[in-house]
């Protein structure tokens, strides 16, 4: 049994499975807790069958490069950027998970603030270009 | 603990013969704990009776606003502890993201809407802001969290130092936007984590099945999705709350009868009347 959620992530959670866009939610330590139907594509793996993912596991599952294809590092990537600023970050990057096609996406992390400041987590979406 | 409803309707307190054996106050639970510490969950209209219950001797009442719809306040200002000046009150409840507790029940307890300002009040008054945390309060202990319904509201655990666990969630929409409730574990569930295995679960059932569809949104549960919450936070007892004001005593009991009739739920469901007296 995973850990209990704050009604804030409960809520994402709702949003995002009634959403097209493919979203991720992660903790304040970055662990993969939800993803939706449309992200499901992109790890190529079903939520219901991986559960939460630690960071490092489901980071791996794609691999980011800058427009002209350097690769991205971890630390530079949107979700590690909103984690570690608490700040909203977007950039437009390709996008390769396994050996499938690269996609050319936007991806938007934002940071969840509760009440009283406190951090809960982030999400990201991803907006094929 | 000794827990005793004095309102059990939700919105708009209902007066009238056709109310009379469900009652007609708004949402007001009194807990009074085996070495005296005495709880008061929300100040609906049921305040005004509850405050006639507490000895003389009593220096200090806890009042736990749940969220601050009028439902849940209209009586603060009939509490007879308020105008007391050897008593010490404090107000527990939810702040939002620009005023404070303090602040937002201001609103109402001043002109034009009241004619006694928070401030002239007699009482030692002392206000808590509470979201998502855990306190002890005498004997108690009483974690909050925040639950789904319009606005900052919280639902409280309460815990006494032996045994018995008491979760009120008077207000209170858990399937919101869940195609079909309940189908997430408890802690992806509003509500999950404080009902979980409770001795006795005071819930919102404001509505039929057939009403919940014209009211998703609106912050309450239908009876058979309160019922669904028991058995999906494995409580031993559950209190169905908040009733409709449209919904006669002849209403309530056949809709309760329906809905244990369809949920069947493995444990004890004792419809939410007014002057219930229950021992933890």
């Amino acid at each position: 049994m995973s850990s209990p959620k704050p009604i804030q992530i409960i809520l994402a959670r709702q949003l995002a499975s009634s959403l097209a866009m493919p979203i991720l939610i992660v903790d304040t330590e970055g662990t993969l807790i939800f993803y939706n139907e449309p992200a499901e594509v992109i790890l190529d793996q079903r939520f219901d069958e991986t559960g939460e993912m630690p960071a490092d596991v489901w980071s791996g599952r794609f691999a980011l490069a800058d427009e002209a294809r350097n690769p991205i590092a971890q630390e530079d990537r949107p979700m590690m950027m909103a984690l570690s600023e608490r700040k909203p970050y977007s950039r437009t990057v390709w996008m390769r998970c396994g050996h499938r096609e690269w996609l050319h996406v936007n991806i938007t992390a934002l940071p969840l603030i509760g009440e009283g400041r406190q951090f809960l987590g982030a999400q990201m979406i991803f907006w094929e270009v | 603990m000794q827990v005793t409803l004095w309102g059990t309707r939700g919105s708009l307190a209902t007066p009238g013969p056709e109310t009379a054996r469900y009652g007609g106050n708004t949402s007001c639970v009194g807990v009074v704990g085996r070495e005296g510490t005495v709880l008061v969950l929300d100040a609906g209209t049921g305040i005004r009776r509850l405050a006639a219950t507490i000895p003389e001797s009593v220096r200090r009442v806890d009042v736990l606003l749940t969220h601050l719809h009028m439902d849940h306040i209209q009586g603060l200002g009939f509490f007879a502890p308020l105008y007391r000046p050897e008593v010490e009150v404090h107000i527990w409840g939810p702040g939002s993201a620009t005023l404070r507790l303090q602040a937002r029940l201001m609103r109402y307890l001043s002109a034009p809407l009241f004619p006694v300002n928070l401030s002239e009040l007699p009482c030692k008054l002392t206000f808590h802001e509470i979201s998502s945390r855990e306190v002890d309060i005498g004997e108690f202990r009483v974690c909050s969290a925040l639950v789904c319904h319009p606005g900052p509201t919280v639902g409280y655990r309460i815990s006494a130092p032996e045994k018995g666990v008491l979760t009120y969630l008077p207000d209170h929409e858990p399937a919101l936007a869940v195609l079909r409730f309940p189908s997430l574990p408890r802690e992806w569930t509003s509500g999950g984590t404080l009902a979980a295995g409770a001795d006795l679960l005071i819930h919102d059932s404001q509505y039929s099945a057939a009403e919940y569809t014209g009211h998703c949104g609106w912050g309450h549960s239908s009876l058979n999705q309160a019922l669904d919450f028991g058995t999906l936070t494995e409580v031993k007892q559950l209190v169905p709350f908040h009733h409709d004001p449209d919904h006669t005593d002849t209403d309530l009991d056949r809709l309760m009868a329906q809905a244990i009739e369809e949920t069947k739920p493995a444990y004890q469901v004792t419809p939410g009347i007014e002057g219930a007296i229950f021992e933890l």
